[in-house]
């Protein structure tokens, strides 16, 4: 872990940027707010995962290699998303170990952070919630459960708030259907798993969910609202940040 | 062997509405995985474990061809008779030859994936040849004329009535139970009998040791000790990845099989067999024949990535751990291996022109390279299978079937994907589009794709305004 | 003849001879060990979990604590080695109300049906194993492997002192690696599956019970 930097780059996703920007914009403002300098190239775009997890290799590095270039100096990288972070820190290294930017790839991995991770273990900030009392749950996502290990800082910020109550899943370890594309190739398994997501969620009687990647949320937020559910999916930077202003 | 097409789609579509097999899969995958964690209670001693059983199994892999050269001496000084077969074909014809030697017409069996993969019961009965699974869950399935479901639980998608139904109408003169245990002793008082009157035995091997040229067993019911002892003839089938340098290379790799498949410490029985009868002793079987299975091994094992694929102990945990198969259960892939392990053998075995479906099959969600007792990179692998699924290069380690997706469609949109996310110019087009075309989506005829998303979920909102106007709005550096 | 060996080491040296990188091997995990009596707690523990019925008696009591236990049952024989010390020990002071000793001195072809039909069987262990509670077998000559197999019960009689720490530790005290038997077993209890419903039930193909006689003096 580096020591409190005075200036960060912050990566905002593909999915955030055209889906999901309050979420990337909650972020940035936390860490302005604990005096951090946010620096957000506008030459940045997608982590190219989904072309590297369908099979497009070539497509992927070509996309990588835009983010390498859009990230050159060496501020720690922070990212509200454990599946993107997943792809910069663990999978760069692999897409580019026989290519000449594989040392490069290596020092970019080991400039990621997600999100809630750098919040708690770098900056270690202190939450005070002036929200009404709420029960809220979780959902986990994989990448960020597996790959980025980064939940228990995630969950960490959301029980310093005091009105909150964070009731679990039942299955929180269970992937909620989503794994891009997989949801359309293999729509009919994506639509089990994420109705038993669902019926996870509505048996909790929280008010809200909240996890901290937005492909999770896109799914399981869209099988909610598809069958009218009262339950809203928010990412975890925009409910924190709205608690606490 | 007579290739198949599997229509996966039909297939996950009847799973998928089977509420009762979704149920039965469900208790018992749970069950079996909460036992594993019970068992693997440390999170330290068991990375360390299994970092031990990984070393094992890339050290017997790094070796292979001196290993199973090793085996193949030891086992021949000890009066193992081996046999190598590069096809199922060939290692069907190996034990036939055997059988037919002796003059039986009775086969006894433990329960082997192997045999499985040799369709080898099918071949036997066209030829005359009775081959009686033993193992509770195979005999129940075999009775059912179906194929194992799981690796270690065969008959797992089925319930106690469903089991107690089929042998009150397939045994003659069986009452209708649903007791469990009146069950068991129904398979057992039938089964006792044909292990009496067993001619050849044919088992499995779930570790080979080359150092001694031991065969070892792992099991619970005693019937593998039956299949290897009553007969006066034993025939082992394994594929040739199963070899494993040293004795003491044994312990670990059990402990690791026993915990992750049933989170038992041990079986009932480990059984190590090191040669037939010798003179003097008065029971074991006279000949013991060892069939070496290839099917295109060694093909797999030519690549360093693919290889890591042959580390495989078969404990099927990653099954029990895995979302897809817990909804689909083992009949669905179609093949002999389900879940995630058969998602990466299967392609590469049978060619992902034909099962190159089960790649597509995950969400890559990591559960089962979690609780991987020997760390096999099952995600990693089926992504390099999804990259070979659009390979049109022959390249000597190419996965058969390589290729088979290749289309100009799918192509396109890759590339102007990747044009897109790597010219920002074009990037910051494309996001101001979607925000004005995003909120006309629905409305347009609906593509596929769109048609996929929304039969369970709404469709997500494309913002006003991206994040990248957003934070230039706000006057966040750029450098 | 095919050439199927040919083909497949072929093929297999192929690439052996372009891929020599060396592999680094983490150490083995350290296994506990055990004294003797916590050795003797935990087989007993471990086994009368898996429903093995486990006596700690010692080398002067055990046919008493043995000839007790068959007349609970009705049994139509104990098998057992005639030529072994626990055959003859047992034939010096057999009594007529026990079941009768039968000796398994005939080959299985000869014997199959007696195999198949007595109700209990006695014989030695080469040892156990404490870490996860099982028995070590090596049927020989005198104590055929279908001894521990065919009858219903099975009646093992362990010296404590044999009890090792570990299958590792056996292996590596005893040198199995420089000469094994014809059949090595472990056997940690009766007979059982669960491959319905996954309900664990006892008693399937093996012997339905298992009584260990702990021989600690």
């Amino acid at each position: 872990m580096p020591t409190r930097p005075e200036k960060v780059y912050y990566f905002g996703t593909c999915l955030i940027d055209l889906c999901f920007p309050q979420a990337g914009m909650a972020g940035i403002e936390l860490l302005q707010r604990e005096g951090i300098q946010v620096v957000y190239p506008q030459s940045q775009s997608c982590c190219g995962q989904p072309a590297y997890n369908s099979g497009f290799l070539e497509e992927a590095k070509k996309v990588a290699r835009q983010q390498l270039k859009a990230f050159p100096k060496d501020y720690p990288i922070i990212i509200p998303s454990g599946s993107c972070g997943g792809m910069l820190k663990h999978h760069y290294p692999k897409l580019f170990a026989n290519e000449p930017e594989a040392a490069e790839a290596q020092r970019f991995a080991g400039r990621v952070f997600e999100l809630t991770e750098f919040l708690v273990k770098v900056l270690e900030v202190r939450l005070e919630d002036r929200g009404q009392p709420i029960k809220v749950t979780w959902h986990s996502s994989c990448s960020a459960l597996r790959e980025m290990r980064v939940i228990e800082h995630s969950k960490s910020l959301v029980r310093q708030l005091k009105n909150v109550e964070l009731i679990e899943l039942q299955r929180e370890r269970e992937c909620c259907g989503f794994g891009g594309s997989f949801s359309v190739k293999q729509a009919d398994l994506s639509s089990a798993m994420v109705a038993d997501k669902v019926a996870d969620i509505e048996q909790t009687g929280a008010s809200l969910l909240l996890s901290g990647d937005c492909g999770c949320l896109m799914n399981i937020g869209g099988a909610l609202k598809h069958r009218n559910s009262p339950i809203p999916a928010k990412h975890v930077a925009e409910f924190l940040l709205e608690r606490t202003q | 062997m007579t290739q198949t097409t599997v229509d996966f789609p039909k297939n996950f579509k009847k799973a998928l509405g089977d509420g009762q097999l979704r149920r039965n899969l469900r208790a018992a995958m749970d069950t079996l995985g909460l036992r594993r964690r019970t068992l693997f209670s440390d999170p330290e001693a068991f990375e360390q474990l299994r970092a031990h059983g990984d070393a094992i199994r890339r050290r017997a892999l790094n070796k292979l061809p001196e290993l199973l050269e090793q085996l193949e001496r030891k086992c021949t000084e000890n009066g193992i008779q081996v046999h190598w077969a590069e096809t199922p074909a060939e290692a069907n014809q190996i034990c036939l030859d055997i059988i037919q030697r002796h003059g039986a017409t009775r086969v006894i069996k433990g329960k082997s994936m192997v045999s499985e993969e040799m369709h080898l019961n099918h071949f036997l009965a066209e030829r005359g040849i009775e081959a009686l699974e033993t193992d509770l869950g195979e005999y129940i399935i075999q009775l059912d004329h179906e194929t194992p479901s799981h690796i270690i639980v065969p008959a797992i998608h089925k319930n106690r009535d469903q089991i107690a139904r089929l042998f009150h109408e397939k045994i003659p003169n069986t009452p209708y139970t649903e007791v469990v245990e009146e069950l068991n002793a129904i398979a057992r008082q039938v089964l006792r009998e044909k292990f009496f009157a067993g001619e050849v035995g044919v088992s499995g091997v779930n570790f080979a040791v080359a150092e001694t040229g031991t065969l070892c067993l792992v099991e619970n019911e005693g019937n593998g000790r039956m299949c290897t002892t009553a007969p006066p003839v034993h025939i082992a089938v394994m594929g040739l990845e199963k070899v494993v340098e040293r004795l003491e290379d044994v312990p670990p790799l059990l402990r690791l099989l026993t915990g992750s498949a049933t989170g038992q410490l041990i079986t009932t029985y480990f059984n190590m067999i090191t040669s037939p009868r010798k003179p003097g002793e008065k029971d074991g079987p006279r000949e013991v024949h060892l069939v070496l299975l290839d099917n295109g091994r060694s093909k797999i094992w030519a690549d360093p990535e693919l290889r890591q694929t042959l580390k495989c102990i078969r404990c099927g945990t990653c099954l029990n751990h895995c979302p897809v198969y817990t909804r689909l259960g083992g009949h669905a892939y179609g093949y002999v291996y389900p879940g995630p392990i058969g998602s990466i053998l299967t392609p590469q075995l049978e060619g992902l022109d034909h099962a190159g479906t089960m790649a597509t099959a995950s969400t890559f969600c990591g559960a089962c390279e979690e609780v991987c007792p020997v760390k096999i990179p099952i995600t990693d692998i089926l992504r390099r299978l999804r990259v070979e699924s659009y390979n049109k290069v022959d390249t000597p380690n190419a996965v058969k079937g390589h290729g088979y997706k290749v289309n100009a469609a799918e192509s396109l949109t890759w590339k102007g994907w990747a044009l897109s996310n790597a010219t920002p110019w074009v990037n910051a087009l494309n996001a101001k589009l979607l925000s004005l075309l995003g909120p006309q989506l629905p409305k347009l005829p609906e593509p596929n794709i769109v048609k996929k998303w929304t039969q369970s979920r709404a469709l997500p909102p494309f913002a006003a305004k991206s994040l990248h106007a957003l934070v230039k709005e706000k006057g966040i550096a750029d450098e | 003849m095919s050439n199927a060996r040919a083909n497949i080491l072929t093929r297999l040296r192929a690439v052996a001879s372009q891929n020599t990188a060396a592999t680094t091997e983490p150490a083995a995990p350290l296994e506990a060990e055990l004294g003797r009596a916590d050795k003797i707690a935990r087989l007993k523990r471990l086994m009368e979990n898996m429903h093995a019925e486990v006596i700690v008696t010692d080398s002067r009591n055990w046919t008493a604590a043995l000839k007790e236990l068959l007349r609970q049952r009705s049994l139509n024989g104990l098998l057992c080695a005639p030529t072994t010390l626990i055959g003859t020990t047992l034939a010096e002071s057999w009594e007529s109300d026990l079941p009768p000793l039968v000796g398994y001195t005939e080959a299985v072809e000869q014997s199959k049906e007696r195999l198949f039909t007595i109700d209990a069987s006695i014989t030695s262990t080469k040892g156990g194993l404490a870490d996860v509670g099982a028995l070590i077998l090596w049927p020989d000559a005198n104590e055929p492997r279908l001894m521990s197999l065919a009858p219903a019960l099975h009646i093992a009689v362990l010296e404590a002192a044999k009890i090792h720490s570990s299958l590792a530790e056996a292996m590596r005290r005893e040198h199995w690696a420089e000469g094994m038997p014809t059949n090595a077993l472990l056997i940690s209890g009766p007979s059982k599956t669960a491959d319905i419903e996954l309900v664990l039930t006892f008693g399937v193909h093996g012997p339905k019970e298992l009584i260990v006689l702990i021989l600690d003096d």
